[in-house]
């Protein structure tokens, strides 16, 4: 193990570590304690010029039942799960079926289509954006739920295949010779024997594409125009210009906005990760 | 044909056609809105558009045009800032992993809590760092004040604003390299540390003649994250400056924006031709990601 484990290291060192931990840990999420502590501080406080002692008293159920009042917050965390879970859904599953071709088939052109999505993948969101809105556009699905899920599903389709595709190649090739030569079909190997195996692969890809999704903030704000299909992060963008100065609201808004993928993280824990470090250890 | 006749056909080649129907619907999806869109970008770059009206063809003027324009400039050299400083993500994640990596009681929580920003979506980063950085009641101005009796508005500064934005962008982006070292450092082969030990290799010399060489891989995918999140840098600008003051911390990506996405950006052509330049950009850094994924897939 590197570093020396603190165990072995002298009673000071073991001492300095444990106090200086909590402490490292303040400074790294010094702005997020920062913008908790003020989303329950009342308005009051700002005025008054107290930023940062202890809140003169408890408003958080005032300032978060003030945010869902005055702002159509409800709304478009609404959206925001309306637009993710179908993504999630049709990204992960379409993957399952490239990925498994591309890792189970040896066939001409199998690398060519792999390092397709894998550069797909990579590429800036402008250099999709214009046409991208035009397609949509004309296909009549301007500024709807499934416009923007369409173009979600397609995007993250490039990443999911690079996972799934990575993830079938260490299962175990003599299963699917032997189910073959038992003269099982295609689909039914596919949906019989892969389909279980990758269980752990679709978790850890479903928490990274909701985070990913919850999280965008370009397309929301091109693809969507009106209140009905806006999602929560071009959502806080119209509410940061509404409430200009209520910083206990924008802050009650933000840790509201927040919540889904971290629950979601906190939860999922060791899938989010197992997904995030795909590659981080071999190769 | 008769039935039988088509299923013998199947029977006979389902092993080759196969795998082509499992690949049609995620290649059809993904070449109608992410493959053909670059080609269909590259077209309008050489059309003057105003999204709605007829085209016309305007040969290279719109490239032309971008080397006269000194927001391409300023877009251009806040991209080269935010790709250097972006990069000190790899060794701070470094840094932090391997101050994390040990087995108090506790650890496994400490290490989720030091994740966290790169959980919340970088719209709510940019709003909590717009109020650090607020000047009158942020608490970075008052931590500045304290030190230099002077206050800065970090954001109404143009000398200032594109750091500050870069170092609300580092806070998540450390994090997502820490998490990618601490899985590095997991799983290094104990035995090497251990003969190191032995020949009396520690602290530095052992960090960088052992313990870098075996996180290659973690380093690796560290710097594509990295080099791909620096340079597709958007909404941190959006949220925190939307691109002031005086356009001092334009991206190219957020100028492509301005041009041909907001509300008064009509100039398809222009935008399109920005969209290609920041392409162009990232295609080096794309192949070089595919030439080394390509030779380990050779030697797999």
């Amino acid at each position: 193990m590197f570093p020396k484990p603190i165990a072995q290291t002298s009673p000071w060192t073991q001492r300095a570590y444990k106090v200086f931990l909590p402490i490292a840990l303040i400074i790294w999420l010094l702005p997020l304690i920062g913008i908790a502590v003020t989303s329950i501080r009342p308005s009051a406080d700002l005025a008054a010029g107290n930023y940062f002692g202890m809140p003169s008293s408890f408003a958080g159920v005032e300032n978060y039942t003030a945010v869902f009042k005055n702002s159509n917050i409800g709304h478009y965390i609404l959206n925001s799960f309306r637009v993710t879970i179908p993504t999630v859904i049709g990204a992960v599953g379409l993957s399952c079926l490239t990925g498994y071709a591309l890792a189970v088939y040896k066939f001409r052109g199998n690398l060519a289509v792999f390092f397709i999505f894998v550069a797909g993948n990579f590429v800036p969101f402008q250099i999709l954006a214009i046409p991208v809105r035009d397609l949509t556009l004309k296909m009549g699905l301007y500024n709807t739920m499934t416009g923007l899920v369409l173009f979600h599903i397609a995007f993250q389709t490039g990443f999911c295949t690079l996972f799934m595709r990575n993830f079938m190649k260490a299962l175990p090739f003599a299963l699917i010779e032997s189910a073959r030569v038992e003269g099982i079909n295609e689909f039914k190997i596919f949906w019989y024997i892969i389909l279980p195996l990758v269980r752990p692969a679709m978790a850890a890809l479903a928490v990274l594409i909701f985070t990913f999704i919850w999280n965008d903030y370009f397309w929301a704000t091109i693809m969507a125009q009106s209140a009905d299909v806006r999602p929560v992060t071009a959502g806080m963008n119209e509410l940061k210009g509404q409430w200009k100065v209520a910083w206990e609201l924008i802050a009650a808004a933000s840790i509201i906005a927040a919540l889904p993928p971290v629950a979601m993280f906190f939860l999922m824990q060791k899938h989010f990760i197992a997904g995030l470090t795909l590659g981080a250890t071999k190769g | 044909m008769s039935q039988h006749a088509q299923f013998g056909f199947w029977k006979k080649n389902q092993k080759a056609l196969a795998p082509w129907l499992f690949l049609a619907p995620g290649v059809l999806i993904f070449l109608l809105y992410v493959i053909i869109p670059i080609f269909q970008s590259i077209w309008i770059s050489f059309y003057e558009w105003d999204g709605l009206g007829p085209k016309t063809w305007v040969g290279l003027n719109n490239y032309a045009d971008l080397l006269t324009d000194d927001s391409f400039y300023t877009s251009l050299k806040n991209n080269v800032i935010w790709l250097l400083l972006y990069l000190l993500a790899i060794p701070a994640g470094l840094a932090v992993a391997l101050f994390l990596n040990q087995t108090v009681a506790g650890i496994r929580l400490y290490k989720s809590l030091f994740f966290f920003p790169f959980v919340i979506s970088q719209v709510v980063v940019g709003l909590i760092f717009t109020w650090f950085y607020a000047p009158g009641f942020g608490m970075l101005p008052h931590i500045i004040k304290a030190l230099t009796g002077s206050e800065i508005a970090i954001l109404a500064d143009d000398r200032f604003a594109t750091y500050g934005v870069i170092a609300a962008g580092l806070w998540p982006q450390t994090a997502y390299c820490m998490i990618l070292y601490l899985t590095g450092l997991n799983n290094i082969s104990s035995e090497q540390v251990e003969a190191a030990r032995m020949d009396n290799a520690k602290g530095w010399s052992m960090l960088w003649h052992i313990i870098i060489p075996q996180l290659r891989p973690a380093t690796f995918i560290a710097l594509v994250v990295t080099v791909i999140g620096a340079l597709r840098s958007f909404d941190l600008i959006s949220i925190m400056t939307v691109g002031g003051p005086y356009g001092s911390t334009r991206v190219l990506s957020y100028f492509m924006y301005e041009q041909a996405l907001s509300e008064y950006g009509t100039a398809m052509g222009y935008g399109a031709a920005i969209a290609v330049v920041l392409f162009a950009i990232m295609l080096v850094f794309i192949s070089l990601f595919i030439v080394r994924m390509l030779s380990q897939e050779k030697n797999a």
